[in-house]
């Protein structure tokens, strides 16, 4: 009977093939007293020197497979084999204690070792396998052993392990090794990271059941949905065999689709961009071939910390985002905080309706100090890429006017200490509150562009706290009244020759995106794993004709009506 | 001695990479070089001190250098912890 063992999809694919257990006896070597300290730290000396080698030996194999960012944890490898907490201390050990090398290193490394598993962070967790790598690797060579638990693998092969380190992941022989199961780690394992980089299935934290799997089973990976059957019914292995093909088409399909410029059929362009919340972001953004970012939250830089960030630290964040950016535009969103966002070091007092009370924008006239700080970051760093400044929950135009008024002072201020400022920068806000769609005439004349934030607008529009969820059934983004403020916020945009975009979820919603198109919008920021879909999407549909459709759903009656057209539509299409 | 208060700014806080850069940079310099994270201490010149320290971006770090070019290593050390590094 086939069974089902679920854990963390760390590495997307789907594999199929016989089980491989890997036998990983982790044997503690005993306290032995070693009669010459003298000899015995010589020993010691000798094994970190061969383990060098070994180490320096994979490295180069990575670094010529995987390039030299992966190979640069063989790097650290080498550096730990000279930390003074390490090898000196395991020395000292020896002098102090009178034991032998192997016991002493282990003593030193697991202690360590448990102090990084007791982290919170776990990328900092993460890294206790890096010391167990290396320090297993000397004690090895202590004890005149082999280190790589990996033996010679003769057919195709799904591995099973407790925990790969990152030197047997590294030398996986990819010939026959088609993903692995291992029963600890987490997405930021380094085995999880290698696996990613060698596009191999991964599944990692299955838990102590995977401990099971015997070797010579027929193992199903679903390193997608983060599934493993073992000995699967015939059925399911017919049924894996076509996901398998259909995944692998499907990644194909997608990844002819990262160069290429988001275009309808009729040759209408438009951008498809991201959402980021931080510089880890970045990385996704870049592979799955954003035309910018049409969001940047920086609520990061602020959170976790007990003071303020000064001007410097913002500055060199938003000056990085651009350049790795290239030139792709970067809308940053200035400080969305208070109401329900808080922060320890930023006393406000409390408010009945956190959602309707002083928060982004108000706050930060309120607190000119905050405000001035992040723009004269925004305006130095605007001189290394192509830079959007977006003021949040703006509802009337006097707030946006006193913004830039201050944006317009601070760029004096810059300008008259010699401070480069870019010339293009552009200035925008975000249409999150329905008076500001509503009079989005008068504000589009004082703006260069608009990004509707639709999460917040439909909360706004429909009066239904998102997080609450006896009222979900009202988070309609489809609903006539939505699509119309939205539609109403894109045309003032481009009667005023400026740009429309859209921040919230919604612009990366396959059944919103062609009703979005047809209106007019410019800009669709989304997560970026939505990028590649909607890309693909919009290049099998006409704005033309779309304009047209949408017309008619803006007449509709209520959200299901508009669905079941657009659904409709689309199949006839397809 | 010298000593200096610094918040950590990148992202994936302060493991790898960076703390190899910072671990060379202090053990280029003579003086003794320790940081202070609330209660917790290491040895600046240890990738392993730093990785035990569990540095993540917010974090306020003391560095105190006690020792020959005292004030140039604190300045550069510091320096170091404030930037944000390809990774």
């Amino acid at each position: 009977m086939s069974q089902l063992i679920t854990g963390v999809a760390a590495s997307p694919g789907i594999a199929i093939a016989k089980a491989y257990r890997l036998q990983q006896s982790e044997s503690v070597p005993p306290r032995k007293t070693a009669g010459d300290a003298g000899a015995e730290k010589q020993r010691l000396k000798e094994a970190v020197e061969a383990a060098r080698v070994d180490i320096d030996r994979i490295r180069e194999r990575t670094l010529e497979k995987l390039g030299a960012q992966k190979a640069e944890i063989f790097e650290a490898h080498l550096f730990l084999l000279d930390d003074p907490d390490l090898i000196d201390a395991a020395m000292d050990m020896i002098d102090s204690d009178g034991v032998d090398a192997a016991y002493a290193l282990h003593e030193v490394s697991s202690s360590i070792v448990e102090v990084l598993r007791s982290m919170d962070n776990e990328l900092l967790r993460e890294r206790a396998a890096d010391v167990k790598d290396v320090a297993g690797r000397v004690i090895s060579k202590l004890e005149g052993r082999e280190h790589s638990a990996l033996s010679e693998l003769d057919e195709e092969t799904i591995l099973i392990a407790n925990d790969l380190t990152p030197s047997d992941t590294a030398q996986l022989d990819l010939d026959y090794v088609r993903g692995f199961v291992t029963e600890i780690g987490s997405r930021t394992s380094h085995s999880a990271i290698m696996a990613r980089s060698l596009e191999l299935p991964a599944v990692v934290g299955a838990g102590t059941a995977a401990a099971g799997i015997e070797s010579g089973t027929i193992v199903i990976l679903d390193a997608v949905e983060g599934k493993v059957i073992v000995a699967p019914s015939d059925s399911q292995l017919q049924d894996y065999q076509a996901r398998k093909r259909e995944y692998e088409d499907y990644k194909l399909r997608m990844q002819q689709f990262v160069n290429r410029p988001s275009v309808t059929t009729d040759g209408h362009e438009v951008e498809l961009a991201s959402n980021i919340g931080g510089v880890e972001d970045l990385e996704k953004v870049l592979a799955n071939g954003s035309d910018g970012i049409g969001l940047f939250r920086t609520e990061f830089l602020y959170m976790g910390r007990s003071t303020f960030p000064s001007e410097e630290e913002q500055f060199t964040v938003y000056k990085h985002v651009l350049e790795k950016m290239n030139g792709k535009r970067v809308v940053i969103r200035t400080l969305d905080i208070g109401g329900d966002k808080e922060l320890p070091y930023l006393t406000l007092p409390k408010e009945a309706n956190p959602f309707l009370g002083l928060r982004a924008v108000r706050l930060c006239l309120e607190r000119q100090d905050l405000f001035r700080a992040q723009l004269r970051a925004l305006l130095r760093a605007s001189a290394h890429g192509k830079l959007a400044i977006m003021f949040p929950m703006i509802a009337v135009v006097s707030e946006l006017r006193e913004a830039k008024r201050i944006l317009a002072e601070e760029r004096a201020s810059l300008e008259s200490e010699g401070v480069p400022v870019s010339n293009s920068l552009e200035v925008g806000i975000m249409i999150e509150i329905p008076a500001a769609a509503l009079n989005a005439e008068a504000l589009a004349k004082e703006v260069d562009f608009f990004s509707i934030g639709t999460n917040d607008l439909i909360q706004y529009t429909m009066a239904a706290d998102r997080m609450n969820e006896s009222v979900a059934y009202l988070y309609q983004p489809h609903h006539p009244s939505i699509l119309r403020l939205v539609n109403m916020v894109i045309q003032a945009a481009k009667k005023h020759g400026k740009w429309a975009g859209m921040c919230g979820e919604m612009a990366g919603d396959s059944a919103a995106i062609p009703l979005l198109l047809g209106m007019g919008l410019h800009e669709f920021s989304m997560s970026a794993s939505s990028v590649l879909p909607a890309r693909e999407l919009v290049s099998h549909l006409s704005q033309q004709e779309w304009a047209v459709l949408a017309e008619e759903a803006l007449g509709m009656d209520s959200q299901q009506e508009v669905l079941d057209f657009v659904n409709q539509q689309l199949r006839s299409e397809a | 001695m010298a000593t200096g208060t610094f918040t950590v700014i990148h992202p994936q806080g302060f493991h790898a990479r960076p703390s190899k850069l910072f671990v060379e940079k202090a053990s280029s310099f003579p003086c003794k070089v320790t940081l202070h994270k609330g209660s917790k201490k290491a040895n600046g010149k240890s990738s392993l001190g730093l990785l035990t320290l569990g540095i993540a971006a917010g974090d306020e770090i003391t560095v105190e250098t006690e020792g020959e070019q005292e004030e140039q290593a604190l300045q550069e050390l510091g320096a170091m912890l404030t930037k944000i590094y390809e990774e």
